[in-house]
């Protein structure tokens, strides 16, 4: 809502030096967002004149024509002689009052006029267009005023060029702001002054002899009013003053009758439509429409209604979306616009005001449904206020009358619906309540008074809540009202004492560890969109029955691309790896580790649609979980992604390439966060390299479950990702390591004796896993082994094709003594013995 | 060793006069100080320390002597070995300190050379600043409360007294989901636009349903801080991003006020940005909140003195002195309802903010592209906490 500073203090008394930013903060603080104050003719000085073009000679030998013109500024010049100016436009003629700007002045824009020669003639001045005066951008051309103005009149005076406005983002419970008597009642509150309320005025009562009004749907209109004027002047046009007040709200000046209407709607907030007696059949109904029935609106459009839309009709069919934009075919002719020949040629001389209320959901539903919101529909889906229909209605024909010699109708037409006065009850002392501050009953009862409530009642209040402030329903909307216009600012701060606290969860704890553990690995986090496609899948290489292809799907994707919700990380991650690999991010010869940690979306498709469940109460226990059932599965997923170097080459020695092993250590790091154990398998799993990937298995509850995969990505996956070749991945879903997260750790008892070392070298066959040797070593060691390492992996013509030897260095110790050397070397054989029989393995010589 | 000779006089032991025992130190000691390394002193310390030494061969002769000479001759040998030793041990010290002087300097490094074998990792500042507002309210005795980010619309929406007309709902902002049949694999989703056919899902619209949550789920009082991300469908761009993070707060209990509310709010904004720091509130409107307010704090980056100062105008806050942070107000007792929880007994308040939009002023970042591209150049810096 742009509220023009001059046209507010006609129903306030503002004090006179107040600023619009004065006002603005008064208004802020009141809880009107005041987004900017407009500073309208901003350093604008005159002189600015209206003149009568005497003469105008036509300038042809340039490339397009130019008017040398004699202006008649009266003494405005200081002389009297007609001034002499050169103009580019061609919309006036001879006799026409103008603008003109005269030298020694300083239009907006800091534009200095100054006597200047062009085209040959000396240019004492200029003619004004709109635009350069800061009206508005809308009229091309210079500005041709209405014939009664005398020569050399101040122009910046009769424009109203010199103005502040502002600026207003009316929130959605504040629909009567969206009006110049509200947000002049706002003021009048804030400053503590009197409002004259424009929409109190001599309103002619409802008759029998009025337009015919039939109105089926009183659900969707509760409120009709109808008043008619005869002998408009066709020729009439809006004053330079209500053009002006237009402009500076921001809406286009049209012709007198349409004028009117916004107008009124712009001071009462009521929207009016105009209808042009002349074109309507029969009487004015209100219904829904019919399915299928068509309208073409003003802004030329042919629409389909809907069943729910409520229209305005008459006999030949609908008229007007109700409260949202009347139709094309009753549309007020005027004069000059209408195309010579049509039937409207002479222009409407008799008008149909509406002046109605309508349900505020259904003129949202059908704004929405045909994608057209408007001024009317603006106000009615935020409330109007239905008792200032009649007065809206008033005003409008009193305007009429004055402004196009119209001569009102007696009858007046005015359908109700059934309406009461709305009231609600509270304690007087529930704002103090809200707020925390004891304003007292007598405060309380004063500010509701304030903004316009009957209030009634000691202890308890009875509240009558006026009729422009639909928003005020429950104890603490009036509460707001109080705080509000007691001050915000004025609340004092005080600290709410919590039951203690338990602190971040065991799984909130383990979240923040595993993000510092890869970090500290050496991975940057990077948290990606969950968007993705179809086409993703194909280039991970995933089987058309994998199951993360099963996603939860958006209907309305920013990008048709990526319509699906991620299953994997990886593809998120993976693109972030690209783009920082594609911008040369890590650096020379460096390498990128990514890791994010977040949800992936892994729907069932047998998830029923969610119930939209009633709001007076709590739902009971199966409802909320039919809720939750409703929901796809959201694990929580880590994964990180390697690439290029994992130590860089330098002065220590050569680079490291990032490998397999590299993305199986940072599953490790992050399960020994959660003090899990991760075994390894080999696994040929997408989109990982078949022979390079690992299936990484965790204990849950005595169960050997799968936590995610590790390994080295396929290469066809990286050529088609478009990542480096040898790019690893890992990822664990972290709510199963969190359910094989141990208990508290038992602490080992740590011996003092000495440690006995002993070295086996096995040959194994190639397809034996390491783990599998280990484990078998480890049974066999029994309890006198500390520990195990394996340190060295060799393969070699010696040991035959297929084969390898597996360096294993295993550390005995006793508790509670000395090892012996044959206790040391039985164990090692033990181990060993266990390692042939159980996995083939011979010890090397 | 000989054996004691008495025949033999002693008069005649050449090696024991007292001339030749102090030629024999003379020359050792002079040895010795000339020996100008460890490997020369071990020759030295054998020719004249050793076995075979002078003074060695003397002491032997002690033996030979009459019993009478034989204290004067050992006490004299003794004196001279000692002294030999003891110069010795003086010089071998020496020697291994110069060694080690030397070695020291030749094992000299260049302790400037860089030492990047493994780039740092980092973790993003979204997270960590996320993470610190947490523990703002852990430590006053709050939750860390989450919650799905495919919600029902009845969460998301109903629950939050945003009804079904509720311009919130409209496509323009939310993303919804599509019904779990229509999103068999490679089936198509809706066209741009089109109102929902009723899977009942959307991606959560702000972090405010965990709120209904956390209230359905335990007895009040509630005191829990939702951290999370939303999604809504602008474009990305400079200051625009589809999916964001915001942390809502919620506490509910009996005799809650807006000065809590105020004071809370103050005392985060005090914990993250200062001890000078404070709020404002300015009425609004949200459904789930009534009274409302706007919070602003005073600009973090110009503290205010931008305001009427055209010579140096902030462009954090447009030289306002203040920064929007959200929305707050106390809990709507139509959400109580929905929840369970009994307005007449309990109130509560509510706020919730951005955290890109934190993050821009509280870390100077210029273009909201940064924080959701990965880019470790941008991330690294902020290091594992912020």
């Amino acid at each position: 809502m742009r509220a023009p500073l001059s046209w507010l203090r006609e129903y306030v008394d503002l004090p006179a030096g107040e600023t619009g930013r004065d006002v603005a903060a008064k208004l802020i603080a009141a809880g009107l967002e005041v987004e900017t104050v407009d500073q309208l003719g901003a350093g604008l000085s005159g002189p600015l004149v209206v003149g009568k073009v005497l003469a105008i000679e036509e300038l042809t030998e340039f490339k397009k024509p130019i008017r040398y013109c004699q202006v008649d500024v009266g003494q405005a010049n200081g002389t009297g002689e007609p001034q002499n100016i050169v103009c580019g436009a061609r919309n006036f003629a001879v006799g026409d009052k103008v603008v003109v700007v005269l030298p020694g002045a300083v239009l907006p824009g800091n534009f200095a006029i100054s006597a200047r020669r062009t085209y040959g003639k000396l240019s004492e001045g200029m003619i004004c267009s709109a635009a350069e005066l800061g009206m508005g951008e809308d009229h091309d051309g210079i500005i041709v005023l209405p014939p009664e103005y005398e020569p050399g009149t101040d122009a910046v005076e009769l424009l109203q060029l010199v103005d502040e406005v502002l600026d207003i983002a009316v929130t959605p419970d504040r629909g009567y702001c969206l009006s110049l008597r509200g947000v002049a009642r706002e003021a009048a509150t804030a400053y503590g002054l009197p409002l004259r309320d424009p929409a109190l005025l001599d309103v002619t009562a409802p008759g029998e002899y009025g337009p015919a009004v039939e109105v089926a749907d009183r659900e969707g209109c509760d409120r009709f009013v109808a008043r008619a004027v005869t002998g408009v002047r066709p020729e009439a046009r809006s004053p330079i003053w209500l053009q002006r007040r237009l402009q500076k709200a921001g809406m286009r000046p049209i012709s007198l009758a349409v004028d009117v209407t916004n107008y009124v709607m712009l001071e009462l907030g009521q929207p009016l439509h105009a209808y042009d007696r002349a074109r309507v059949e029969g009487a004015i109904g209100v219904r829904r429409a019919a399915p299928g029935e068509k309208i073409v609106t003003l802004d030329g459009v042919t629409r389909v209604l809907d069943a729910e839309d409520l229209v305005i009709a008459d006999d030949a069919g609908p008229i007007g979306l109700a409260g949202v934009m009347g139709g094309a075919s009753t549309e007020i002719a005027d004069a000059e616009a209408a195309a010579p020949g049509s039937g409207a040629a002479e222009g409407t001389r008799e008008v149909v005001i509406e002046a109605a209320h309508f349900d505020p959901v259904a003129i949202a539903r059908t704004a929405r449904r045909h994608r057209l919101s408007s001024e009317a529909s603006r106000r009615f889906e935020r409330g109007v206020d239905p008792e200032a229909a009649a007065a809206a209605a008033q005003r409008a024909v009193d305007l009429l009358v004055l402004l196009a010699g119209a001569t009102a109708e007696a009858g007046v037409t005015e359908v109700r619906g059934r309406t009461a006065p709305r009231t609600v009850t509270l304690p007087a002392d529930h704002p103090d309540r809200v707020a925390g501050v004891s304003y007292g009953r007598e405060t309380v009862v004063r500010r509701l008074q304030q903004i316009g409530c009957d209030v009634t009642g000691t202890d308890e209040l009875t509240v009558t809540v006026p009729s422009w402030r639909p928003d005020l329903t429950d104890p603490n909307d009036l509460a707001e009202e109080v705080v509000r216009l007691e001050g915000y600012e004025n609340l004092p701060a005080t600290l709410p004492r919590p039951p203690a606290g338990r602190g971040l969860t065991d799984r909130q704890r383990l979240h923040r560890r595993v993000g510092r553990a890869l970090a500290g690995a050496g991975f940057v986090e990077a948290p990606n969109y969950p968007f993705v496609g179809d086409a993703v899948w194909d280039r991970l290489g995933l089987p058309a029955d994998d199951a993360r292809r099963r996603t939860a799907r958006l209907l309305n994707p920013l990008s048709d691309e990526e319509p699906a919700l991620r299953t994997t990380l990886l593809p998120g991650l993976l693109a972030a790896l690209r783009r920082n690999d594609g911008r040369g991010s890590q650096g020379p010869q460096g390498g990128v580790a990514l890791f994010e940690t977040g949800l992936v979306f892994r729907p069932t498709g047998r998830e029923r649609p969610a119930e939209r469940l009633g709001v007076d109460a709590r739902p009971d226990e199966a409802a909320l979980a039919a809720q939750d059932a409703a929901l796809p599965g959201q694990p929580r997923r880590v994964a990180a992604v390697l690439a290029g170097a994992r130590e860089q080459a330098g002065w220590w020695g050569a680079a490291r390439p990032a490998q397999w092993a590299d993305a199986v250590e940072a599953a490790r790091v992050v399960a020994r966060e959660a003090g899990v154990r991760l075994e390894a398998a080999g696994d040929q799993y997408a989109p990982w390299h078949p022979g390079r990937c690992a299936a990484l298995y965790a204990d849950v509850d005595g169960e050997r479950t799968l936590v995610g995969h590790a390994g080295e990505l396929h290469p066809r996956v990286t050529k088609a990702l478009q990542v480096p070749p040898r790019t690893c991945a890992m990822e664990l879903e972290l709510d199963v390591l969190e359910r094989a997260a141990g208990g508290a750790v038992q602490a080992p008892r740590v011996s003092t004796f000495p440690v006995a070392t002993q070295d086996v070298a096995l040959v194994v066959d190639a397809a034996v896993p390491a783990a599998d040797v280990e484990a078998a070593l480890r049974e066999g060691a029994g309890d006198l082994l500390e520990s195990l390492r394996l340190f060295d992996v060799f393969t070699g013509e010696q040991l035959g094709a297929g084969r390898k030897s597996l360096a294993y260095a295993l550390r005995f110790r006793a508790a509670e003594r000395t090892l012996t050397a044959e206790e040391a070397t039985a164990a090692r054989e033990a181990a060993v013995a266990a390692a042939v029989s159980r996995t083939g393995a011979e010890l090397r010589g | 060793m000989s054996a004691p000779n008495k025949s033999y006089d002693p008069v005649e032991v050449e090696a024991l006069k007292p001339e030749a025992i102090e030629r024999a130190r003379d020359t050792a000691l002079a040895a010795i100080a000339a020996a100008d390394g460890l490997d020369a002193l071990r020759e030295v310390k054998a020719a004249h320390a050793g076995d075979r030494s002078p003074l060695a061969l003397a002491n032997r002769e002690i033996g030979a002597l009459p019993p009478h000479a034989k204290a004067d001759a050992g006490k004299r040998v003794g004196a001279a070995r000692g002294a030999v030793n003891k110069a010795l041990a003086a010089r071998q010290e020496e020697l291994e300190a110069e060694r080690d002087e030397r070695v020291l300097v030749e094992e000299a490094v260049d302790v400037t050379l860089p030492y990047d074998r493994v780039p740092a990792g980092a973790r993003h500042p979204l997270t960590t600043l996320m993470e610190r507002i947490e523990d703002v309210f852990v430590a006053m005795g709050y939750e860390v409360a989450e919650g799905p980010e495919v919600e029902t619309e009845w969460f998301n929406f109903d629950a939050l007294n945003i009804g079904p007309d509720h311009p919130a709902r409209s496509t323009q902002d939310t993303f919804f989901v599509a019904e779990p049949r229509a999103a068999a694999p490679g089936g198509q989703g809706g066209r741009k636009g089109e109102p929902a056919p009723g899977s009942g899902l959307v991606l959560r619209t702000h972090t405010s349903p965990v709120q209904a949550r956390a209230l359905l789920d335990r007895e009040p009082p509630v005191y829990v801080v939702c951290p999370g991300r939303v999604f809504r469908s602008d474009e990305l761009d400079a200051t625009h991003t589809p999916v964001f993070h915001q942390v809502e707060l919620l506490a509910v209990d009996e005799g809650l006020t807006m000065a809590d509310l105020k004071g809370t709010l103050d005392h985060m904004v005090r914990e993250l940005f200062g001890a000078d720091m404070r709020t404002r509130l300015r009425p609004s409107y949200f459904p789930f909140t009534e009274p409302s307010a706007e919070m602003d704090m005073v600009c973090y980056v110009c503290r205010g003195a931008s305001v009427g100062d055209a010579a140096r105008p902030c462009r954090t806050c447009s030289s306002e002195g203040w920064i929007e942070l959200g929305g707050c107000g106390m809990v709507n007792p139509r959400v109580l309802t929905a929840c369970g929880v009994d307005p007449d007994k309990y109130s509560g308040f509510a706020f919730g903010f951005g955290i890109e939009r934190m993050l821009m002023f509280r870390h100077n970042v210029e273009d909201m592209r940064d924080m959701v591209e990965g880019d470790v150049r941008f991330t690294r810096p902020f290091g594992t906490e912020i």
